[in-house]
């Protein structure tokens, strides 16, 4: 049969994903708190994230097949939000405020200076593996922007001078 | 009803409708993408925004999407106004932005909505000039491509697939801008009614695959109001037709029976008819050698044969028409007639009939289906036997949700609010069969067990409703109370609904289920329904218009008659080897009509070169009773003017002539049915099932393509420059080409293709509707044929109980959607769609004998043997073995036949 679009199909060490006892566990525990098992969804990928890193395929199947619930519905949740991770990411994760208060205080300045120091652009990880550069929207710091979180710290007022003094930080 | 004002004028609309509902039967044009008759409103896409103002004076007005406003009583709105033109404008701006610039290369092209609508938006230059996202696409299997870069995000798939046909393979995935709607992963689509997909997505993202090698625009197909020959269910189709092949079945709409929506079989299944191996001439033999005959040979044989035998036998069939069976019972007599069908079946077949004639209950149309509140399904897999019913009862099953949101007053469009509310709410549908079934995801409860016993349980429901019925003896207490408590779900219910059918090969099964219709009808439930599925497409026809059985057929056989005439029927596909084999091996002569190159073609000495529902008109009745004609959608000599490809009753009629009255009359389809009807009092109301051959639209036939139609002039430049005239069409009230009417606005209700002017896509239904989503304007094509009337009692033949024995087993009838039905099973794509059929065991019984899951078992019976890889089961019964019948040359009577030769590897 001629195939007049070339099929190209993701494939990555996912089929190999096995939930650890653990996970599934804290998943089971999860599913309970609500009627509908389908509202676990969202703990349930937070949960992988939380010790794989991100979300692999063979993890989708692995919740879906836990909640009871069809994989469609596991993958449109897990794709919805920005993060929830389907490929692998750094060590480290930037995200900079592209919104429209640190538009106004000059977040171009700061991704420009991140490119250039980390020789990535959004959305790309660090061959070494150490960082991944995200752009997020607002995160409520308006005052001070621009400003930037990385994993779990929000950095503010940020000038491109000091970016490597931060970046020194996360090893 | 509802006064409505329009850009200053006023109209009487259904006020339960939306605006753009309202808008659209009154025969106005808004352009909409998201909302879909047979899904609802959901207000994304907002391309139906209309201006709506408080009163006459309000001259401000404000935009709303016309699909998610109620028609209230005394609306003003316009369509026409400067302010919500821009803003539909700008609308398809938004939504092409990301859409490619090729329509040329696009299959939708054509017969595409979003084409139709930019058109109509007067959207006509892009000033988006940045990158367009894009996406991979997916395999999605042999019936569907994908070309997810058309995509404008409508919704509309990921609301047919999962919402309407349940389908949980299926989703969209992203988020803003960059959403993607398909499988998890690459796939063949799971859902039996995915086909739907190619008619729902507004653009090319989904279009049918089977169409791509041979692909053509819509505007270049000759049409046909057609009926779908794969179940008997009937779904009206729109075969189209290229250059002497059927390239794209579409579905057809009828009010009353499919609407919107086919099933995959019926859609893609078509492959049988351009198969190069069927017969384009009639043929006879010398010695070894085939030759073809010309018309006036074939039928001057065939009448010598008839005239030098003693006794000529006609072997009917139930996938031929009315018109066929009857020319052939003509010519051979009527106690020379047999139906063809095997004495189980057909007695199976004649009780339905008996039910749907004295029950006294109702048996509603496929559109009536999706309006029950309680089902009851007995011995039918209905997804695999009569699919678009199982489509339709899963409507019926989310009319709870319904109910809770008409509770809370909330329009039955409302679509997104009513599955809010319902959430997983659900009428309760019970079903049993002999093995899990493929509604197990909407069954409430369901009883696996060998045919006998689900009707035991159907009986002892019966019994729980009315104490008058019949009771049945030693039925365990955990049966017993299931069938209390199914009894009361359905007394309960405003309108139960029981389905069962002829395929479980067991007829108590049939019993059982008028007994609960009648119970709960005899305890004052009035909107009881009742339907009953057929096997073939017209094995309801052939039970009304009567004859003997094909096992009596073999009899007479045996007991002298020497010539016989088998009418598209494949015996070998009915019974086993053994006996065809004997009684065909007695005959001088066995003349076979057929558009199939069959088993039973190989053993006839002359060939009859019969029309497929392509080539020919015909007229069959579908399981509720509904006589439907399908009209022939091309002439093949045109093309390849050698051709000698009638409809089976013409070689028939053409035969009858030259036997009784040396005459070459060829009769039309007008006068056979006319004869029909008069013989067979009981089949009169055939005549109305479709306007005849004298039918005219200002005095022209209608068209059977679009006015656009090119290329004719060369598409016969091979054989000659001279462009001949089109063939005449004597039986029809169609024109073959673009020669004649297609008037959208015409008083008819047989519609060749769908199309009205601006209107390219399937969506132009609405121009023939008498409101959206409605009937069509003019009645919906068909008639129904029987009328019931109470009269029958109580059946009171309770079976016994399976008892298993060792080293036999029961075979438990597992008909496949795909791979069962004789002509579908013929198209290359149907048979990539099935894959490989299975043998079903219980674990236990493979243990006794040894084998693994997977493992190659063998098993003989009648004269043949089968080799097929085993799969397990927990729900088949100890002692019973599901076999795929229809697949593998496995013949519908080995239902309930025992086979006690089952092992591992070659028999
Ligand atoms: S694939 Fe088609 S139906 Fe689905 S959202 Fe896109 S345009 Fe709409
Ligand atoms: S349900 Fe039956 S009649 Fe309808 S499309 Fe499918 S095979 Fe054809
Ligand atoms: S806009 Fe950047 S923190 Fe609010
Ligand atoms: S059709 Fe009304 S918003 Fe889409």
């Amino acid at each position: 049969m001629n195939q007049p679009i070339k099929i190209v199909t993701v494939s990555d060490d996912s089929d190999d994903f096995v939930l650890s006892d653990a996970d599934a566990q804290a998943i089971e525990h999860e599913k309970h708190h609500y009627e509908d098992p389908r509202a676990a969804s969202i703990e349930a990928l937070k949960i992988v994230q939380k010790r794989h890193g991100w979300v692999p395929d063979g993890a989708i199947k692995a919740i879906s097949d836990l909640l009871g619930i069809p994989a469609s519905d596991v993958e449109g949740v897990a794709t919805f939000y920005s993060q929830i991770y389907r490929q692998p990411v750094g060590k480290h994760i930037i995200r900079y405020c592209d919104s429209v208060v640190c538009h106004i205080t000059g977040f171009e300045e700061i991704v420009t200076e991140l490119e250039k120091q980390l020789k990535i652009k959004p959305g790309q990880t660090t061959p070494d593996g150490r960082f991944t550069l995200l752009p997020t929207c607002c995160l409520g710091n308006c005052d001070k922007g621009p400003t930037m979180m990385v994993n779990d710290d929000t950095h503010v007022r940020l000038v491109p001078s000091n970016l490597a003094n931060i970046l020194e930080q996360y090893q | 009803m509802a006064t409505i004002h329009v850009d200053g004028k006023e109209y009487e609309v259904d006020g339960a409708d939306n605006l753009l509902q309202a808008c659209l039967s009154l025969g106005l044009d808004v352009p909409y993408f998201c909302w879909h008759p047979a899904l609802g409103s959901v207000g994304a896409c907002r391309q139906c925004a209309v201006k709506q103002y408080k009163d006459a004076d309000d001259t401000r007005g404000r935009l709303v999407m016309s699909c998610m406003a109620p028609a209230s009583d005394g609306a003003y709105i316009s369509i026409e106004d400067e302010e919500a033109k821009a803003f539909r404008e700008n609308v398809v701006e938004w939504l092409m932005s990301n859409h490619p610039h090729d329509c040329p290369v696009c299959e939708e092209g054509g017969n595409c909505h979003l084409q139709d609508m930019t058109v109509m938006t007067g959207h006509n230059s892009r000033r988006y000039r940045f990158a367009k996202r894009t996406h991979e696409n997916q395999e999605l299997g042999p019936f569907v491509s994908h070309e997810m870069n058309r995509c404008i995000a409508c919704y509309r798939c990921t609301r047919y697939y999962k919402d309407y046909a349940d389908g949980t393979d299926f989703g969209v995935y992203g988020a803003n801008n960059n959403v993607y709607f398909g499988r998890p992963e690459s796939g063949t689509l799971e859902s039996e009614f995915a086909g739907n997909l190619v008619e729902v997505c507004p653009t090319g993202v989904f279009t049918d695959k089977t169409h791509t090698e041979r692909y053509n625009r819509k505007w270049d197909m000759q049409f046909a109001p057609s009926i779908c020959q794969q179940c008997s269910v009937g779904c009206n189709i729109s075969p189209g037709e290229r250059y002497g092949e059927v390239r794209r079945i579409e579905n057809r709409y009828n009010g009353d029976v499919n609407h919107y929506f086919l099933c995959d079989r019926g859609r893609f299944g078509y492959g049988y008819t351009n198969l190069e191996t069927r017969p384009k001439q009639p043929f006879t033999y010398q010695g070894e050698e085939q030759v073809t005959l010309n018309t006036e040979q074939a039928v001057q044989s065939a009448s010598d044969i008839i005239k030098g035998s003693t006794r000529v036998i006609g072997i009917g069939s139930p996938r031929a028409s009315l018109e066929s069976n009857f020319a052939l019972r003509k010519l051979v007599g009527a106690d020379n007639f047999f139906t063809g069908i095997e004495a189980g079946e057909q007695q199976r077949l004649e009780r339905m009939l008996q039910v749907l004639k004295t029950s006294g209950v109702y048996t509603p149309t496929l559109r009536e289906i999706e309006k029950y509140d309680a089902v009851i399904i007995l011995g039918e897999d209905i997804t695999q036997t009569a699919a678009r019913v199982a489509l339709s009862v899963r409507q019926a099953v989310k009319g709870k949700a319904r109910e809770m949101a008409a509770v809370q007053s909330v329009a039955e469009w409302q679509i997104a609010a009513i599955q809010n509310i319902g959430q997983h709410a659900k009428y309760p549908i019970f079903t049993t069969h002999t093995d899990r079934t493929r509604l197990d995801d909407v069954t409430a409860w369901h009883y696996s067990a060998p045919a006998a016993d689900q009707a035991r349980l159907g009986f002892a429901i019966a019994h729980a409703i009315d104490s008058s019925a019949p009771a049945v003896a030693d039925l365990n207490d955990e049966l017993q109370k299931k069938a209390d408590f199914i009894a009361s779900a359905l007394k309960q219910s405003r309108k139960p609904l029981i389905i069962s059918g002829s395929q479980a090969g067991e007829i108590t099964l049939i019993d059982a289920a008028a007994n609960i219709a009648k119970a709960l009808k005899s305890q004052g439930v009035d909107e009881v329904g009742l339907t009953l599925v057929a096997r073939e497409v017209n094995s309801m026809g052939l039970a009304m218009l009567g004859g003997k059985s094909l096992d009596e057929a073999l009899s007479a056989i045996s007991d002298g008659a020497d010539t016989a005439i088998v009418l598209e029927n494949d015996l070998y596909q009915r019974m086993s080897a053994q006996r065809v084999d004997q009684a065909l091996d007695q005959l001088k002569h066995l003349i076979v009509v057929d558009h199939q190159y069959s088993a039973t073609s190989k053993k006839a000495e002359l060939v009859l070169s019969a029309g497929s529902f392509a080539e020919a008109d015909g007229t069959v009745v579908n399981l509720e009773g509904r006589a439907q004609r399908f009209f022939q959608v091309y002439d093949p000599s045109y093309y390849k003017p050698g051709t000698l490809v009638f409809a089976a009753w013409r070689w028939l009629y053409l035969v009858n002539s030259a036997k009784n009255a040396h005459s070459s009359d060829a009769g039309t389809l007008d006068q056979l049915i006319a004869a029909l009807a008069s013989e067979m009092p009981q089949l009169a109301g055939i005549v109305g099932a479709a306007p005849n051959a004298d039918f005219r639209i200002h005095g022209q036939k209608m068209a059977r393509s679009p006015h656009r139609y090119s290329g004719r002039t060369a598409m016969r430049a091979n054989i000659s420059v001279h462009e001949p005239r089109q063939p005449q069409d004597q039986d029809s009230p169609f024109a073959f080409s673009m020669e004649g009417n297609n008037n959208p606005k015409a008083d008819r209700n047989e519609v060749a293709f769908a199309w009205a002017p601006g209107w390219n896509s399937p969506q132009a239904w609405n121009k023939f509707q008498d409101e959206v989503g409605g009937h069509l304007r003019n009645g919906d094509p068909g008639v129904r044929l029987i009328e019931t009337s109470n009269q029958g009692e109580y059946f009171a033949e309770i079976p016994a109980s399976f008892v298993a024995t060792e080293g036999q087993w029961q075979v438990a009838a597992n008909y496949r959607l795909f791979g069962s039905d004789e002509l579908s099973q013929r198209s290359a794509v149907i048979q990539e769609r099935a894959g490989q059929q299975t043998v079903t065991i219980h674990p236990a019984d493979a243990k006794t004998l040894g084998v693994n899951e997977h493992a190659m078992v063998s098993f003989a019976w009648g004269g043949q043997q089968w080799q097929l890889p085993l799969s397990f089961s927990d729900h088949i019964s100890v002692g019973t073995i599901g076999l795929p019948l229809g697949t593998n040359g496995l013949p519908a009577s080995l239902a309930g036949q025992m086979i006690d030769n089952l092992q591992e590897g070659h028999a």
